[in-house]
């Protein structure tokens, strides 16, 4: 393994040893359980590799259609031009080099009782344990107007990649003077604070080339993860370029019109110069193929193994399941691939898996240099994971040199999570 | 903030149409206390009444169970060209009062 020694990994070692120590013989037969995930996110990736260092025995097969990964934290920063997207992307040559077989195919089928997995290619594969980390789909339904032809119009780039570089282009076409607008969904959807992360940025990138520009910000919630800080931030940094309409203030988006890049709230129509519209979201397509998403588009699961309350042998992890209070995020994926693949392992070996504590974290940078971030520590309570003591949010007030230490921090904690997934 | 109306500015005669009236307002609940033990009054809208060209379209009564900056959306047919009229009542002598004009072909 070329992962960096965290203590984390170090403990996952010796239990690991331990237990092949330990176990009886039959469960040293040459395969311990054969385990597919599908989707190579943040949650996949550290769930399969969790799985391999906990039983080298185990077969695992990671199912992902993109040969290259482009991480969402931080794609903010590529839409503002302070970043560019190679420095967003990684590959699945450590993960093959740590015995695990990715499959880059996408996943069409599943057969639950025959417990296999078809992809694009026809190839069957069957499992023991499946594991679904397919991140989000976009709810095209609810935002009459909207779909696959608007986004590329009006782009959501909610999913990191061309549609990221899309709306950075829009923006470097866009006249001094310009609007642009960001159209915000309800919760729950991937990453709450992002949006408002990102009305940052943009106005970063305006009040720098393009200082006569607005950001308009159309909003279904009336209030959100963090808003004090970042208000202070907008305030304090941007002046009064940054305007938001509430749900309350008719913010809600119902429908767009993509030619003419009309944006239609309960109470009137807008059209601004650069339109990103982020749609409504539910779990991954797959998750409904399987039958693992329930009639809110997400899917239920235990929250000590995240195995599917709606089919079994099947485990949900990241933005697809519903986490209770865990907000969909790269961190809580990446958490809770570790601890689905604890549970897996608990479950394969008779052993009574134990209940995960899950520790959230979500750095925001505003602007260069000034960031700031919550924590949040999760267990199950019941049937569904909630907020227990010891999360934390950056001070309101507080001195400018905090804000420069935590978008440090906020840079760091990205390389450790990228290379404990892919690196 | 003023209230918030949605009426279409056209329609044809027959058409059914939604109308659309958000104010922004406490809706106090009078059941909460302040950390003192003290009783937060009871502050909220009574009464919203819709009129279209003088009549009576549509009237809700509100009660304390309703949240903050009520919305309500309801559906009338267009008649005639004209105005509507919203007007909201509530605790402590509150009116508020706004209006749209249609025209119908």
């Amino acid at each position: 393994m070329n992962a960096p020694v965290t203590r984390r990994n170090a403990i996952l070692g010796i239990t690991a040893a331990a237990t092949s120590l330990a176990a009886p013989s039959i469960l040293r037969a040459q395969s311990a359980g054969r385990i597919v995930v599908i989707g190579g996110g943040f949650g996949g990736a550290a769930c399969a590799r969790a799985l391999k260092r906990a039983d080298a025995r185990l077969q695992v097969t990671l199912i992902e259609p993109n040969k290259l990964f482009t991480a969402c934290p931080f794609s903010n920063e590529v839409i503002a031009g302070l970043r560019e997207i190679e420095a967003q992307q990684f590959g699945y040559d450590k993960l093959a080099a740590d015995d695990i077989t990715v499959v880059a195919q996408a996943a069409t089928a599943i057969d639950t009782q025959k417990r296999s997995v078809t992809t694009a290619d026809g190839v069957m594969l069957a499992y023991d344990r499946l594991v679904l980390s397919p991140g989000i789909d976009f709810h095209f339904e609810p935002l009459p107007g909207y779909d696959e032809a608007a986004s590329e119009k009006m782009p959501h780039a909610w999913q990191a990649g061309a549609q990221t570089l899309l709306l950075r282009r829009q923006l470097e076409a866009m006249p001094d003077g310009g609007t642009v607008a960001i159209a915000i969904p309800a919760n729950p959807s991937r990453c709450p604070p992002a949006p408002y992360e990102r009305a940052s940025l943009i106005a970063h990138y305006l009040k720098t080339q393009k200082p006569r520009s607005k950001v308009l910000i159309l909003d279904a919630k009336d209030a959100f993860t963090q808003q004090r800080l970042f208000e202070k931030a907008w305030k304090e940094l941007y002046g009064d370029m940054i305007e938001r309409i509430a749900l309350s203030q008719g913010g809600r988006v119902t429908s767009v019109d993509a030619s003419t890049r009309t944006i239609i709230t309960e109470f009137g129509n807008y059209t601004p110069d650069v339109a990103n519209v982020i749609p409504p979201q539910r779990a991954g397509r797959i998750a409904a193929i399987a039958g693992a998403a329930d009639a809110t588009g997400w899917c239920p699961i235990d929250p000590v193994t995240f195995e599917s309350k709606l089919v079994k042998d099947i485990h949900v992890i990241g933005d697809a399941c519903l986490g209770g209070g865990i907000p969909k995020s790269a961190s809580a994926a990446s958490a809770q691939g570790k601890a689905c693949a604890a549970g897996i392992v608990n479950l394969l070996t008779g052993r009574v898996p134990e209940a995960p504590r899950i520790t959230g974290v979500c750095y925001n940078t505003v602007a260069p240099g000034y960031g700031f971030s919550l924590a949040g520590n999760y267990q199950p309570k019941g049937d569904v994971f909630a907020e227990i003591e010891g999360g934390a949010t950056s001070p309101v007030d507080a001195p400018r040199e905090l804000r420069a230490r935590e978008a440090d921090e906020a840079g760091r904690w990205f390389q450790t999570i990228t290379a404990d997934c892919f690196g | 903030m003023a209230a918030l109306i949605n009426v279409p500015a056209k329609a044809r005669r027959g058409d059914v149409i939604e109308i659309r009236a958000l104010t922004s307002h406490i809706m106090e609940t009078g059941f909460r206390h302040t950390v003192d033990g003290v009783l937060v009054p009871r502050d909220i809208i009574t009464s919203f009444t819709c009129r279209y060209n003088g009549a009576e379209v549509f009237r809700a009564e509100l009660f304390p169970a309703i949240a903050a900056n009520p919305y309500l959306s309801f559906f009338t047919v267009a008649k005639e060209s004209g105005k509507f009229e919203f007007e909201w009542i509530g605790d402590n002598g509150y009116s508020s009062t706004a209006s749209a004009s249609i025209t119908v072909e």
